[in-house]
């Protein structure tokens, strides 16, 4: 267990991303979008297709599927547990998200890209879960895993193995 | 110079960023990936790739493995968030201005700067029904005063072309700054080895690759880098990022990639529709200059600065400008935004006016009289007869490109060398 951690949430080291991307398997999505173009949906069908399970959690949404999977009004209407939240909601709807997460066992809580809550951060922190705040997982994936370079995009990367993909 | 990444200096990125081993074979060298298009796994990949959904490849007008590696090694040294290479350095300039400017819109330029640049912004970006608006480049408030409603972006070299002006860069950050609107900042005749615009506040830097990166003379390019930190959804000024875009499903740009916006948008949109993408053979050629910039550039300011201070003495020069002369105005300048030197292309006026300068140019016998600059060879040009024709007097002289002005880029041979042939040339003049 990470225990109460003071991260600093303007920098992430890469091995810290890469921890929590390797060790997670299932994450729900807050307020993903049953629209294509919407940046949720996005980050939705990239992270389904590279493997991880997805859940998306929308109220506006219940009785649809989304990228083709049963959508749930809320966290703690989820029948299981999940690894990791990850949030696409105002900045002031985390600190309560982040309790309804620790309450159904996630052991991640993040913050999508323009999200920051140090407030969610310190309730998450203190309960045991790691706090990512204005990422996104799929761009930090597709960096760390060497395709988001494949767009012009400086990964920060310097590596002499062939990339794994 | 700030900090590229957590744990590698300059040297180091230049050699090793953007181009890890390939992932398919292992080869060392990046390969070049000489192919128009590639295969899609199934139809759900193919869309993916068209929506953006996934990085991937299409289609090499948008984006190529070799020009990728480029991209993103150039994107490292200047320390951007991400960079869109192109076929030259003027069409980088396009590409820079592409998302922020519209039809009634302004760009506000440095009035010393590259002639072909001159006639681009001020001559054919009319016919796109954008107004370039030229300014003082030595007076930062005069880039104050001319901010209107319509403006849209600051253009500036941070070292001028034909040579030795220097501009005030973290001043003109600050006015653009004020104002709401980027500032595009041309590096090529600096690099990043001597100057970084992004540590003084600029927000997009644009390259002639052609020059001192490739670094000898053989592939055209160019190459603009986005810093990631203008905020596009601030202000409405720019909507073709921060509003959904009817030329890609509706997508916002700003919204959907964050500090990757610009140049998500450069290669989805720009580059689809302009064109103006680089062969992947260009941008391998360059990628193996890149990789000894810094030991070139090092050279070039050693012989560029023992050659103008030759010139200085010389009884058949008139002036020389060079920002790494103590003479110069722009010395102190110099001091602050290339300290380590103000690069090997600069220009010197000999005694005797047009026609001197005419014979100068046929009585050299090392130098190369051609348009270009940045090469490891030592290049001579008059640029009043050439690069700057389509001028007018007036202002050929304000861009430093009078008649009887010469302009140098010295190259990597020895010195004395060097030094011998300009002699014997300005001695011929009698």
């Amino acid at each position: 267990m990470p225990g109460f951690t003071h991260l600093d949430h303007n920098s992430y080291s890469d091995s810290y991303i890469l921890q929590i991307l390797r060790s997670v398997q299932s994450i729900a999505i807050v307020g993903a979008s049953a629209t294509w173009n919407r940046p949720s949906n996005f980050a939705m069908k990239y992270l389904l297709k590279k493997g991880f399970q997805v859940i998306p959690v929308n109220p506006s949404a219940v009785g649809k599927k989304i990228c083709g999977e049963t959508v749930f009004p809320d966290l703690t209407s989820l029948p299981g547990s999940v690894d990791m939240v990850d949030i696409y909601r105002p900045a002031q709807e985390a600190p309560q998200l982040v309790e309804e997460s620790i309450e159904i066992g996630a052991k991640v809580f993040w913050m999508q890209l323009g999200i920051r809550s140090n407030e969610a951060a310190q309730i998450a922190e203190k309960a045991g879960l790691q706090v990512v705040m204005d990422r996104c997982p799929k761009i930090e994936f597709s960096r760390l895993f060497g395709e988001l370079g494949w767009n012009g995009i400086n990964t920060g990367v310097i590596s002499n193995r062939r990339q794994r993909i | 110079m700030k900090q590229l990444h957590p744990q590698f200096g300059f040297n180091t990125l230049a050699v090793h960023a953007g181009t890890a081993p390939d992932p398919a074979t292992g080869a060392r060298s990046f390969p070049i990936y000489q192919t128009t298009s590639y295969v899609f796994d199934d139809a759900d990949h193919a869309a993916s790739l068209f929506n953006l959904q996934a990085p991937g490849f299409i289609y090499s007008r948008l984006t190529n493995p070799t020009v990728a590696a480029l991209e993103e090694k150039l994107a490292t040294l200047e320390g951007g968030r991400g960079g869109t290479v192109t076929s030259s350095g003027q069409a980088a300039e396009t590409l820079a201005l592409f998302p922020l400017m519209a039809p009634g819109m302004e760009v506000i330029v440095a009035n010393k700067l590259y002639g072909g640049t001159i006639n681009l912004m001020g001559k054919s970006y009319q016919k796109f029904g954008w107004d370039a608006v030229f300014v003082d480049s030595d007076n930062p408030e005069a880039f104050r005063q001319a901010i209107t409603k319509k403006t849209r972006a600051i253009f500036i070299e941070s070292l001028a072309n034909p040579g030795g002006v220097v501009m005030d860069i973290e001043s003109i950050a600050k006015v653009a700054n004020e104002a709401g609107v980027p500032l595009v900042v041309d590096n090529t005749m600096a690099t990043p080895f001597l100057c970084q615009p992004m540590e003084w506040g600029a927000d997009l830097v644009v390259h002639s690759t052609t020059k001192f990166l490739s670094g000898q003379g053989n592939a055209v390019g160019g190459v603009v880098i986005d810093s990631g930190k203008f905020t596009w959804l601030e202000n409405s000024k720019f909507p073709s990022l921060s509003t959904p875009s009817p030329e890609y499903n509706g997508l916002t740009f700003a919204e959907t990639f964050g500090d990757l916006a610009f140049t998500m948008y450069s290669h989805a949109i720009s580059l689809r529709d302009l064109g103006c993408s680089q062969s992947p053979m260009n941008a391998w050629i360059t990628l193996n200059g890149v990789e000894t910039l810094p030991l070139r550039v090092e050279r070039h300011c050693s012989n560029g600065l023992t050659v103008a201070k030759f010139l200085e003495k010389h009884p058949s020069v008139e002036w020389v400008s060079h920002a790494g002369l103590e003479s110069s105005p722009y010395y102190k300048l110099g001091k602050k935004y290339m300290p380590d030197g103000t690069g090997s292309v600069f220009t010197f006026g000999v005694k005797g006016g047009y026609e001197s300068g005419l014979k100068m140019l046929e009585s050299v016998e090392l130098f190369s009289h051609v348009a270009n600059i940045g090469d490891t060879r030592s290049l001579i040009l008059h640029p009043a007869s050439t690069t700057h024709r389509q001028l007018t007097e007036e202002q050929r002289i304000a861009a430093g490109s009078g008649p009887e002005v010469i302009r140098l880029s010295i190259g990597i041979e020895c010195a004395e060398d060097i030094i011998a042939d300009l002699d014997q040339a300005l001695r011929s003049l009698g």
